[in-house]
């Protein structure tokens, strides 16, 4: 029996039971499917997270005070004395392989404007900030180093807390807002920045000096955090060594002491949250793949069932000269066009949902080459394996049984 | 000078069944010559049945010789054997065992399917050249159920004809068929055997068993009696017989 003929009653046999051979497909369209949409929505987000997080400024490096135990209680980082304004003072003077640093102090609170009110963020920072975190002024100016000295209370204003607080049209530089009830002049807008790859608003900030955020608003005496840049982003591993030489040095911290502080870079975060975004696209994927195999499943129950219909019809063809490798492998070939049309309409309408879901939920999907392959791999793979069971059981049946079977 | 196809020596067959053994063959000999027309009789249990499996080498005796066409048949294995019935043997089952919805010209082509060295155009043309044989030359592309049980049955024996086989065997081959209709098939098997097909068929009505030369009848697993044909009918003669308000099926 050569490959043509095999197809040709393969095809004629599917042909008999159209709808019992679409179900057992949809089956298998399901899975493949599922698995293409899952993937191409992971990889999609996969990507966007990561532009977002390099729209940040790959070269970006940022150092947060560790948490600090206390008698065996850990009290969180945020409330760490560790960073001082004399650490970024020492980074700016000693560190040659970062251009510019920032502190970061951070207070939220409410800011109101008449009637209306919005609960956010204050940052407190030095001018250097914006080039670091990649942010524009979009309207007004950045406050300058008198007003930083003077702890001046002005402040600039992100895109959602200027909707909050002004709603449309209203030019809001020059008016005063109120921060947890100390007045503020804005002097600035910033530019919107859009949602981070995670999901934050990144214009729900308000930014002001650090001193004045330090001093007047949370009357810290210490800094939340520290940013830098380094000089190009292959250099961020050699700026976070130097860094942690200096701070270790500023810190005083003897040989066996541990760092006080955690220093990361931004193309470190980016790995991390991409390798996040992989087991999460791996999960799904797996998720999707019980469905794959559960068609699989089904695939083996019909062709039992067309095995056991048509036992006459192999005692006929091993009377007139059938092989059991001619049976085996007309069975298997059924098998096997079921999975990998299945697998064909699957990729299809896998990619058909993955652009549908990714223009509902206005996310990003990329359909990958390798996706696609790994499903028509994995539906021929099941076609092969769910068919040859009952294949085999086909194949050995005694031609005289099989005959004679009612 | 006439060549034996068939010879058989202290054949015997047993099945296991539950506890039981079953003995349905219990030593049997037997020669069939080329050209003969033998119909083998016997009620059921007689082992008839087994014989004409264990002659159409879709089942393996148990004990004794076996040869067919020169060959013993002991010596082979599955596929060896699947091969010899697709060259050289040719079946007809009593419930004809045709492929629902294949056309009658596909049906009688599936046994040259088996036999890589046939092309697609010779498989074709052997195919319609048996279906025109048997008198079917209008009805190729008719469906099994579009075919009364006679010419099924008709699609049948061109099927078992198509491979040019040494010999055919037909189960109970008008055992489903009404007595005309079986006159007609038996006056197909008797001009077949005239033009030198050997034939072999198994029947439990000695009126049928009549249009053979000779009759081979079992009992118990042996040969009870053996025996020329008489006063041999002739089908052609029968039909003839036959009431003309009797409906004309074909």
């Amino acid at each position: 029996m050569n490959y043509s003929n095999l197809f040709r009653i393969a095809i004629r046999a599917l042909l008999r039971n159209k709808l019992r051979a679409f179900l057992t497909m949809l089956g298998i369209i399901i899975g493949v499917a599922s698995v293409i949409a899952m993937l191409a929505l992971g990889e999609g987000s996969k990507m966007s997270i990561r532009e977002e997080m390099s729209s940040m400024g790959t070269n970006m490096v940022m150092v947060m005070p560790n948490s600090q135990r206390r008698g065996g209680v850990s009290l969180g980082s945020s409330g760490s004395m560790a960073l001082k304004y004399s650490d970024v003072t020492a980074l700016r003077n000693e560190a040659g392989s970062i251009t510019s640093v920032s502190p970061e102090v951070r207070a939220s609170g409410q800011v109101i404007y008449g009637n209306q009110n919005s609960q956010t963020t204050i940052y407190g920072i030095s001018e250097e900030y914006l080039t670091i975190k990649k942010l524009e002024v979009e309207t007004g100016r950045l406050f300058n180093s008198q007003e930083t000295k003077s702890m001046a209370k002005v402040c600039l204003l992100g895109q959602t807390v200027v909707e909050d607080l002004f709603g449309e049209n209203v030019d809001p530089i020059g008016l005063s807002v109120r921060i947890k009830n100390l007045p503020f002049q804005v002097i600035g807008v910033l530019k919107e920045k859009g949602e981070s790859g995670m999901g934050q608003d990144q214009d729900d900030m308000i930014l002001a000096p650090y001193t004045t955020v330090q001093r007047r608003l949370a009357a810290i005496d210490y800094i939340n955090g520290i940013y830098a840049s380094a000089v190009t982003e292959e250099k961020s591993a050699e700026a976070i060594a130097e860094i942690e030489e200096i701070l270790r040095r500023s810190h005083k911290l003897k040989e066996s002491d541990e760092n006080d502080f955690r220093i990361m870079s931004q193309s470190e975060l980016i790995e991390t949250v991409s390798s996040i975004t992989d087991i999460m696209t791996l999960l799904l994927g797996a998720i999707a793949g019980i469905s794959l195999l559960v068609g699989g499943i089904g695939i083996m129950n019909i062709m039992f069932v067309s095995v056991t219909e048509r036992t006459r019809e192999i005692g006929l063809r091993m009377s007139i000269g059938g092989r059991g490798k001619d049976i085996l492998w007309q069975f298997l070939v059924e098998s096997m066009l079921l999975s990998i049309l299945g697998g064909i309409l699957g990729i299809i309408s896998g990619y058909l949902i993955a652009r549908l879901a990714g223009s509902l939920m206005d996310s990003p999907v990329f359909v990958t080459t390798r996706s696609v392959v790994l499903a028509f791999v994995v539906c021929f793979a099941i076609g092969v394996f769910f068919g040859w069971y009952p294949a085999k059981k086909a194949a050995g049946l005694n031609p005289i049984d099989a005959l004679r079977y009612e | 000078m006439k060549n034996i196809i068939i010879e058989i020596k202290g054949l015997k067959k047993d099945y296991q069944v539950g506890e039981v053994m079953v003995h349905a063959l219990r030593g049997v000999d037997m020669k069939i010559d080329d050209g003969e027309f033998v119909a083998i009789m016997g009620v059921s249990g007689s082992g008839k049945s087994t014989m004409l499996n264990i002659l159409g080498c879709l089942d393996k005796p148990t004990g004794g010789e076996y040869d067919f066409d020169g060959v013993n048949i002991n010596t082979l294995d599955r596929d060896a054997l699947a091969r010899l019935r697709n060259n050289k043997l040719g079946f007809v089952f009593q419930a004809y065992n045709l492929l629902p919805r294949t056309t009658a010209l596909e049906n009688v082509e599936l046994p040259l399917f088996y036999n890589n060295k046939i092309r697609s155009k010779e498989r074709k043309e052997r195919a319609i050249a048996a279906l025109e044989s048997v008198g079917l030359a209008d009805r190729m592309k008719h469906m099994p159920n579009q075919l009364s049980g006679g010419q099924q049955q008709r699609v049948a024996i061109a099927r078992s004809l198509v491979n040019d086989p040494r010999i055919i065997l037909a189960d109970e081959p008008t055992g489903n068929l009404d007595t005309r209709t079986s006159f007609e098939i038996m006056e197909l098997f008797q001009s077949l055997n005239e033009k030198g097909r050997t034939i072999v068929y198994v029947t439990h009505e000695p009126d049928i068993a009549r249009f053979a030369t000779r009759n081979v009848i079992f009992r118990d697993g042996r040969i009870q009696k053996e025996s020329q044909v008489n006063e041999r009918l002739y089908a052609r003669d029968m039909l003839k017989s036959l009431p003309a308000e009797e409906f004309d099926e074909m």
